[in-house]
């Protein structure tokens, strides 16, 4: 009785496995699948968010009437008195943190007052930094997210239908394209920079998305030709369900891969404008603006450097790797890789199924 | 007798993939005397290309050769590179499977031969152009001055066949691979091919190794024949023993789902609708004129009905416009006149949205299914995607009734959560069918369904849909440019030429005794797995002729 009853659950367990195999699946829950098994995109995308909280948290910002305290004690308009530091060789204002142990002989784990440093009048660095990304993410979202939609609809639009919609649409490119960007952003910043670095970012996205477009029209043109459109329309499929359902898809690998340069070039294009006096208008500070403006301290002061480029790297370095790890999960024709691992295992088994 | 041009002795490709040796070929042995034809035959991936590109060290980095390969006594599997690059198209000479692919687009194909020429000649630019024009007479192709000046574009699929056996031809060598040099090419192009090729080997006396898995051609060019299963060498011997006393049981089936006309059962269909389900009346499609390319007119005049639980084959050559009809018959193209009907329903000037009520009783299995499944979707949700847009079911419904569809074409219900590309081409072409066959459809259009199969799993899908025809009684379109195909579905046939109807009638009418010259000649051509009979053919062909 007892071992009929054991063999019953084994035969319900190996049921709900079998259930669980050919349990049906949307695309999209597969890919979500994918993208949670992608290590790098997972650890990136942890590393990513926690970069956003970490420097929104940590001025005090004012949202209305409300005001959030935030947990650094300074912020850029706060000017301490310089202060020597760890200086040496007649330098003020060097960064206090201190990272090495003291078993390994250093000074013990500690930020110090200013762990980053201070600038040139005193402003602590910590709290320059942190501006500087904070502005410099909302910076990099904004245009990737204005450009990266602009850009797939127009492109989706003129690719799949073709005729005097694509003409109209691929001659507004045009024209967007021949205006150079830099010229762009230096007119909306002269005019609009103090609205803030949130308008100016915007307004960059409204024209950043020419490149994205024609790459995503040409993927239409040729997918749209493709059988499969045929039989969705044939299944009754609306034209709306055929491109974001059946062609957006298929071409979503060259779409992330163009929205994350897209994105991490804008990084570059605000630090650029800013260089030129044109984006983040003093005493406001992006991460481009904090490079630019200390470019000639890089031998004697090489900290100015240091800290605002490792946010600017890490957040890049992320955003790429997210990319990377949508676009596999996108991908049917991706395999998880075979590892090394794996290849022993099946030696294993082989090895173990010649001896039986 | 003259000694072998090619020895091939215990000759094995094996393909590194994973971190383990796949053998693709195993054991080869055979040889090949001047004048002869060796035809292997085998399914895909029974590892005949991958003999045939080995020979010549043509494969992939991953691959790995043992054995011996002799070509006029010289081993080629240890040959320098130096000395393999002047055996290749000067001692043996290659005919691809796609003409287009294997020509050059940007070049004309007489810069292509004269490339040839010099590359292994020591002679000048005026007397390889002579002899370019010289070859290019040689395979017929038409106008050989002006046709030298030609990209491949500009010339017929037949052309383009020929103008790559005369660039293969050029340094006159000794053996001819040719990998499936007809596969993509109308029965009747592909019976010129053939007697081309019969013709040049008699009169240049080299061998031929042929590749192939169309028993027809092989019957028909064959001396010796060499079966291939898994890489194996299930048989091999003469065409008379292959065709008429095949030993292995693999030989035998691969010959006994060859589908031969004529051969199936007479079927009588009472058709008791007075209402055809599908009713084409004096139909023209035009593709409209698209910047300097006039407009086009694929189909004139064209009238057809279809009823109930019948099946109609529509055969034609390439461009005779049946793809078109069966497009323009569920409302996929516009039509410039004449009057579609479909379930009682005029189509040719409905609007969208009467279009996509009246398409919920039609479903369409297209040629290629690597191409007709969205590859980004998982097959459940492809099959599913009918019913769901239809409003009929949701949620788990619909997987249910995905289940059913799958059991309905036999394909294991865990399939459904597979991508397109994991799945072979037959269970693609499955796919396909469930797909259209979801909303029970009145009217199912089947445009080339097994072009892309192997003859067995092409036995096997044909059984299955007579099979589903039988049980659901829908109306069928069964286009294909495969008489015998048509002839074992199909009640009634109507040919087509040059986006013209030029006849239709009864099955066996068509088949036995039919009016048109047209149709005979396509009747004609159909190769036939028998030596004797080709032979037959291939007379009445040159009779013809001259």
């Amino acid at each position: 009785m007892i071992f009929s009853k054991k063999k019953n659950v084994e035969a319900l367990e190996e049921t709900s496995i079998i259930n669980k195999e050919i349990e049906g699946l949307s695309q999209g829950q597969i890919v979500r699948r994918r993208f949670f098994r992608h290590k790098g995109a997972m650890i990136s995308i942890i590393f990513l968010a926690s970069i956003i909280v970490f420097v929104y948290s940590s001025l005090k910002m004012k949202i209305f009437s409300f005001t959030y305290p935030g947990w650094w004690k300074y912020t850029i308009e706060d000017l301490p008195p310089l202060e020597l530091g760890a200086c040496k060789d007649g330098l003020v204002g060097c960064p206090t943190l201190s990272l090495r142990p003291e078993f390994l002989g250093g000074n013990g784990i500690s930020l110090g007052e200013h762990p980053f440093g201070q600038d040139d009048i005193g402003r602590d660095y910590f709290a320059l930094v942190m501006r500087g990304a904070q502005r410099s993410l909302m910076v990099t979202f904004v245009i990737g997210f204005i450009g990266g939609t602009i850009g797939t609809v127009v492109g989706a639009i003129s690719g799949f239908y073709r005729g005097i919609v694509d003409s109209v649409l691929m001659r507004f490119t045009d024209f967007i394209i021949t205006i150079p960007t830099i010229i762009i952003g230096s007119v909306i910043g002269f005019h609009f920079g103090n609205l803030g670095v949130g308008f100016l970012a915007f307004y960059l996205g409204l024209f950043a998305w020419t490149g994205l477009s024609r790459l995503v029209r040409g993927e239409f043109l040729t997918l749209r030709e493709r059988e499969f459109v045929d039989a969705a329309r044939v299944a009754g499929a609306t034209n709306r369900r055929i491109i974001f359902k059946h062609i957006l898809p298929n071409a979503v690998g060259i779409i992330i891969v163009s929205v994350t340069l897209l994105m991490s070039g804008a990084i570059l294009l605000e630090t650029a404008l800013s260089y030129l006096g044109f984006g983040v208008v003093s005493p406001d500070v992006s991460l481009g603006s904090l490079i630019s403006q200390y470019q000639e301290s890089f031998t004697t002061r090489p900290w100015l450097f240091w800290y605002p480029g490792l946010f600017i790297i890490s957040i890049a370095l992320s955003i790429n790797f997210i990319g990377d790890g949508l676009r596999d999960a996108f991908d049917p024709r991706q395999r998880r890789r075979i590892t090394k691992k794996d290849r022993e295992r099946a030696v294993r088994l082989k090895r173990e199924a010649a001896q039986k | 007798m003259s000694d072998p041009i090619l020895k091939v002795k215990d000759f094995c490709v094996d393909f590194w993939v994973d971190g383990t040796w796949y053998p693709a070929a195993i054991e080869m042995n055979f040889e090949l005397k001047p004048g002869e034809v060796l035809a292997i035959v085998g399914e895909s991936g029974s590892g005949k290309s991958t003999t045939a590109l080995g020979l010549m060290s043509l494969l992939a980095s991953n691959a790995r050769t043992s054995g011996s390969v002799k070509v006029k006594d010289v081993e080629m599997l240890e040959a320098s590179p130096s000395v393999l690059r002047k055996s290749r198209g000067r001692e043996v000479a290659y005919i691809f499977q796609e003409p287009m692919t294997a020509l050059n687009p940007v070049y004309t194909i007489g810069f292509q031969i004269v490339e040839t020429l010099r590359n292994h000649f020591d002679i000048g630019p005026k007397e390889a152009h002579e002899r370019a024009v010289e070859l290019i007479r040689m395979v017929d192709i038409p106008d050989p001055e002006k046709s030298i000046n030609k990209y491949p574009h500009q010339l017929s699929g037949g052309q383009r066949q020929r103008a790559m056996i005369a660039q293969a031809l050029a340094c006159d060598p000794g053996l001819l691979v040719a990998d499936e040099p007809t596969t993509a090419l109308d029965v009747t192009v592909q019976a010129e091919i053939l007697d081309l090729m019969r013709g040049l080997k008699d009169k240049l006396n080299s061998a031929i190794l042929l590749i192939t898995h169309d028993m027809g051609v092989v019957a028909d060019m064959a001396d010796e024949i060499l079966v291939m299963k898994d890489g194996v060498t299930v048989e091999h011997g003469s065409a008379d023993q292959i065709f008429n006393r095949p030993q292995h049981p693999y030989t035998k089936e691969l010959l006994g789902s060859v589908p031969k006309l004529g051969s199936s059962v007479k079927r009588v269909l009472e058709i008791t609708d007075k209402e055809p389900v599908l009713k084409i009346e004096n139909v023209t499609i035009e593709y409209p004129k698209r910047g300097r390319i006039p407009a086009f007119v694929a189909v004139k005049n064209f009238n057809l009905e279809i009823f109930r639980g019948e099946i109609v084959g529509l055969v034609g050559e390439s461009g005779s416009g049946k793809t078109t009809v069966g497009r323009a018959s569920i409302g996929l193209l516009p039509i410039k006149e004449g009057k579609i009907e479909l379930v009682g329903k005029d189509i040719s000037h409905a609007t969208q949205k009467e279009l996509f009520s009246i398409r919920r009783h039609t479903g369409i299995v297209f040629q290629d299914p690597a191409s007709s499944l969205n590859p980004r979707l998982p097959i459940g949700e492809s099959i599913g995607e009918p019913i769901f847009l239809a409003g009929l079911a949701k949620g788990s419904d619909l997987a249910h009734k995905v289940e059913d569809l799958l059991d309905q074409v036999e394909l294991p219900r865990s399939y459904r959560n597979r991508y397109p590309h994991e799945l072979s081409g037959g269970q693609r072409q499955r796919v396909g069918i469930a797909r259209a066959l979801a909303l029970t459809p009145d009217l199912l259009i089947a445009d080339e369904p097994t072009s892309a199969l192997d003859v067995s799993v092409q036995a096997r899908f044909l059984d299955l849909l007579q099979e589903l025809q039988g049980k659901l009684n829908f109306a069928c379109l069964f286009i294909s440019h495969d008489l015998a195909v048509v002839d074992i579905l199909a009640h009634r046939i109507a040919v087509m030429q040059d986006g013209k109807l030029v006849e239709v009638g009864d099955r066996d009418q068509i088949l036995q005794n039919a009016d048109n010259a047209y149709t005979r000649r396509l009747i004609a051509a159909v190769p036939v797995p028998d030596p004797a009979e080709q032979r037959i053919r291939r007379e009445a062909r040159l009779a013809a002729k001259n």
